[in-house]
């Protein structure tokens, strides 16, 4: 049975799909609004989505889409703060809409299943793992607890969950991340649901992690024959996941196709904006003298080494992109270049003078010359402050620019971010994630520095934004050729701005050197698992990736 | 190796210690303080020096202040609480008589009020998170916040004036003593009972509430309705266990304002409690009860924070199940 569910589940790009099963959730003209501040604003405009039996859909879109509004509406859910003003939702032929709030609640758990971005934030602290895992089962009384354990824990071995039969009696925040994702995956599937909705489930993992992730969904997935609308911002991520993906944008849905074909013919343009960081590269730059020349540096917190022996040039007017997984020390290493952490050992040497560590010791010209931008500029700007005072600090401080001469400033950083002086009086709650991002670059190039390091400054931006901050900061490096020590964990991203890369793992750099020679065979250990570990635009990377680490990551190596 | 569980409370334990050491030495010093003599008090503005120099030396008041500190001390942790400076020659009264009596009073109304307001008031907050929004939120919202606003004294004679002098149903003194029979003195407690309740039952009421609406938020809420969960279950099994801290915070304060805060009920009841009692020793001038009294109340109020500080720390998954 298993098998043939499997069989029919190779993701066939069969033209129309022959192979779907009986329609499952059918959504028709989905209309729901959301309320900001007491003013309407759409978020789905009629929506069309349907899901057969034992069919995953991908839904794909930048955040703000509805991609996460439609998710939970499959559940019957809408949020609070949110309408549902027009359409039907139909699962296996009841009426989601219009259920008693009793009768929905009967499907969630046992039906119908979600699984959340954050799992760490999504399983509950009071209480262990297996009494959450084996919750739905409880509240609908489908089997007897015993009987429900037992099955979670072969499920945690088809997940290739370590211990299997003891991880459950533990509490989420003694077990990682990657694996309380996977033990969420568990407890979506326990109670054996018709669908599940992945609402972005690898989006807070380290590249190496997801991939252990999605192949333990994507085998249980298949194993169980269950139905799936799986959520991401990432289409090569879906595109491994889905039989047919939609692509979502302002709430209206604008292209849907079996997933090969989309990959191979995406027809409307937004599509192909998806794929718009991917497309870019930079140019190899000339050989320049070094600006900023880390030497041995050595860095712990309290007993835990963090840096251990790295070093790193940067040349004038080049971006050297340091990459590696969340703790690989990274940032430690960004806080240490700005005088922000004390270093046990080695110095760091700026434009020819060693600096002093901490920055309280440096001289004003070094602090101007040296300039940080945060990967979150949600919080690193004042929300009380407009754009204007935001900008005229540092040119006070630094240019000794004031009143009109200031002013006069902050309008030309505006237009060299590409925003116009209308921006001026507005505070950082009525700009967008990527504009704020923007003036966080601004408030730096308003210092006139030499070196910006830069600390995942697009992470948490959508790919076209990204693309957009991405070609900004390459056009400023080559109009004031500025140097970027640019920390990220994207290698996309690596490969669209950086000349050269270090590779970081476990505070040590494992590998540096101009970006082609980095980034090609043959590799170190570490650096193969990171590359192969990035989603390729192509639906079968995920079979090759499993392919070649059969053994690393199969059940198989935890059976007993 | 000690677990963290233990090795946090073992150090919250010495430093409570350490709190009410230090606590000790402000009473005492700032008891020394306090204007007029109680010998000038007792034996009159006439009294000779010499008179006056006898009468301080029999009560040791001619001893340096750390001597008397300590002795104080140190008496105070073999329950020895000296004599209180109305013993007359040959009768002596001793400090520990008098308190205990009254602070088993006090610590018996603390006690009947704590057993009614905290469950109540917990239920009531637990119940106007559920049904927030609703009439039942808004009543009970706004019965509890006039009660928190309107002084104790007020509400008490509210109560006394419709249950004691209209309705005639009970007394308007609580003076309770001893020879009093159960059903006699329950009825002399229901009225300050009341009083106490509805002072301290909004604090913990609305705390508890907000607290757990503060969790409704978080994401293991929305999953826990995802799975299927009814809204009781959302409450009582996945925001209640992670509300406690708060709410344990709110209830020790509020019991540990029954201990030291009800002077103004006891006075209007003319209940024989310890807030009471300290009231006159600060008249007369009868400073070994007064310094005795206040390190009562300093080590309940010390005593009751500690254990909400345990009760926060031991319900947190964190410490409980270290990695």
């Amino acid at each position: 049975m298993a098998e043939r569910m499997a069989t029919s589940l190779q993701r066939e790009s069969s033209p129309g799909g022959t192979e779907r099963g009986p329609a499952l959730l059918t959504i028709r003209n989905l209309v729901i609004n959301g309320l900001v501040d007491d003013t309407v604003v759409p978020i789905l405009r009629g929506i069309d989505l349907d899901v057969n039996r034992g069919e995953v859909v991908g839904l794909i879109g930048e955040s703000g889409a509805g991609k996460s509004t439609l998710g939970l509406a499959a559940l019957g859910i809408v949020n609070e703060g949110c309408i549902l003003v027009d359409g039907s939702i139909t699962f296996d032929g009841i009426d989601l809409r219009n259920s008693p709030e009793s009768a929905k609640r009967d499907l969630r758990g046992a039906r119908i299943a979600y699984v959340a971005q954050s799992a760490a934030a999504s399983f509950n602290p009071a209480h262990k793992l297996i009494d959450q895992v084996v919750e739905s089962a409880e509240i609908h009384k489908t089997e007897p607890r015993k009987r429900a354990v037992e099955k979670a824990i072969t499920l945690f071995g088809s997940l290739a969950l370590p211990d299997p039969t003891r991880i459950g009696e533990r509490y989420p925040h003694q077990v990682s991340g990657g694996q309380l994702q996977r033990l969420m995956t568990a407890m979506a599937m326990n109670c054996r649901p018709d669908l599940i909705i992945f609402d972005e489930p690898t989006t807070a993992l380290d590249v190496t992690t997801q991939v252990e992730v999605l192949t333990a969904i994507r085998n249980v997935v298949q194993k169980f024959g269950t139905a799936a609308i799986y959520i991401s911002h990432d289409l090569a991520l879906v595109s491994q996941m889905a039989h047919r993906i939609v692509v979502l944008k302002d709430g209206v849905k604008v292209e849907e196709a079996e997933t090969r074909r989309m990959l191979a013919a995406p027809e409307h343009p937004y599509t192909r904006t998806l794929w718009a960081v991917r497309s870019l590269e930079k140019p190899p730059a000339s050989a320049a003298p070094p600006i900023l020349d880390i030497r041995h540096i050595n860095a712990a917190y309290g007993q835990l080494r963090v840096l251990e022996d790295v070093s790193l040039t940067v040349q004038r007017g080049h971006t050297v992109a340091v990459v590696g997984e969340s703790g690989s020390g990274k940032t430690t290493l960004a806080r240490v270049v700005c005088g922000l952490m004390e270093v046990q050992q080695g110095e760091v040497v700026f434009d020819g003078t060693r600096l002093p560590p901490l920055r309280g010791a440096r001289n004003a010209d070094v602090l101007r010359r040296i300039q940080l931008v945060y990967q979150s500029a949600d919080t690193s700007l004042n929300p009380s402050h407009t754009v204007r005072k935001l900008l005229s600090r540092p040119l006070r401080l630094y240019c000794g620019l004031r009143g009109s001469a200031g002013n006069r400033r902050a309008n030309e950083l505006l237009d060299m971010i590409e925003l116009s002086g209308a921006y001026i009086d507005r505070y950082p709650s009525e700009l967008s994630g990527g504009q704020k991002q923007r003036i966080s670059i601004a408030r730096a190039l308003a210092a006139n520095p030499d070196l910006i390091v830069c600390d995942e400054v697009t992470s948490s931006l959508d790919q076209v934004v990204q693309e957009g901050i991405l070609k900004l900061l390459m056009s400023l490096q080559k109009e004031l050729s500025i140097s970027y020590l640019f920390i990220t964990h994207d290698l996309a991203t690596v490969n669209a701005i950086a000349d050269e890369v270090a590779v970081m793992h476990r505070g040590r750099v494992v590998r540096v050197g101009e970006k082609n020679t980095v980034l090609s065979p043959p590799f170190d250990g570490y650096t193969q698992l990171l590359m192969s570990s990035v989603p390729q635009m192509n639906p079968d990377w995920l079979d090759g990736v499993i392919q070649n680490r059969v053994g690393v990551i199969t059940p198989a190596r935890f059976a007993k | 190796m000690m677990s963290p569980l233990v090795r946090t409370i073992i150090s919250r334990l010495l430093l409570g210690g350490l709190t009410l050491a230090a606590v000790s030495v402000i009473i005492f010093s700032t008891v020394s303080m306090l204007p007029g003599n109680f010998a000038t008090a007792i034996l009159g503005q006439s009294a000779t020096p010499e008179t006056v120099a006898a009468f301080e030396s029999h009560l040791g008041l001619d001893q340096p202040a750390a001597t008397r500190y300590f002795k104080w001390v140190g008496g105070f942790l073999y329950g020895d609480l000296g004599e209180s400076l109305s013993s007359n020659p040959g009768e002596p009264r001793f400090v520990a008589d008098i308190v205990s009596s009254r602070l088993r009073n006090t610590l018996l109304l603390a006690g009947v009020t704590a057993l009614i307001a905290v469950p109540l008031s917990i239920v009531l907050g637990v119940l106007s998170a559920l049904y927030r929004g609703t009439t039942f939120d808004r009543v009970v919202n706004g019965v509890s916040l006039t009660t928190i606003s309107v002084p104790e004294f007020f509400i008490a004679y509210i109560l006394i004036l419709f249950l004691a002098v209209r309705l005639r149903w009970l007394p308007t003194l609580s003076n309770v003593n001893d020879g009093m029979g159960f059903v006699e003195g329950v009825r002399l407690m229901i009225l300050p009972v009341s009083t106490l309740t509805l002072g301290i039952i909004a604090h913990i009421m609305r705390m508890t509430r907000s607290a757990i609406i503060g969790v409704l938020a978080s994401p293991y809420i929305h999953m826990a309705k995802c799975k299927g969960a009814s809204p009781a279950r959302v409450i009582l099994r996945h925001a209640l266990p992670n509300a406690w801290a708060p709410i344990a915070n709110v209830v020790a304060v509020n019991l540990a304002y029954l201990v030291v805060g009800v002077v103004v009920v006891e006075t209007v009841f003319v209940y024989p409690g310890i807030g009471h009692t300290m009231v006159d020793a600060v008249r007369t001038r009868d400073i070994p009860v007064v310094q005795a009294c206040a390190l009562i109340f300093a080590s309940a109020y010390i005593l009751l924070n500690l254990l909400a500080d345990i009760i926060a720390i031991s319900t947190n998954p964190k410490l409980l199940h270290p990695r």
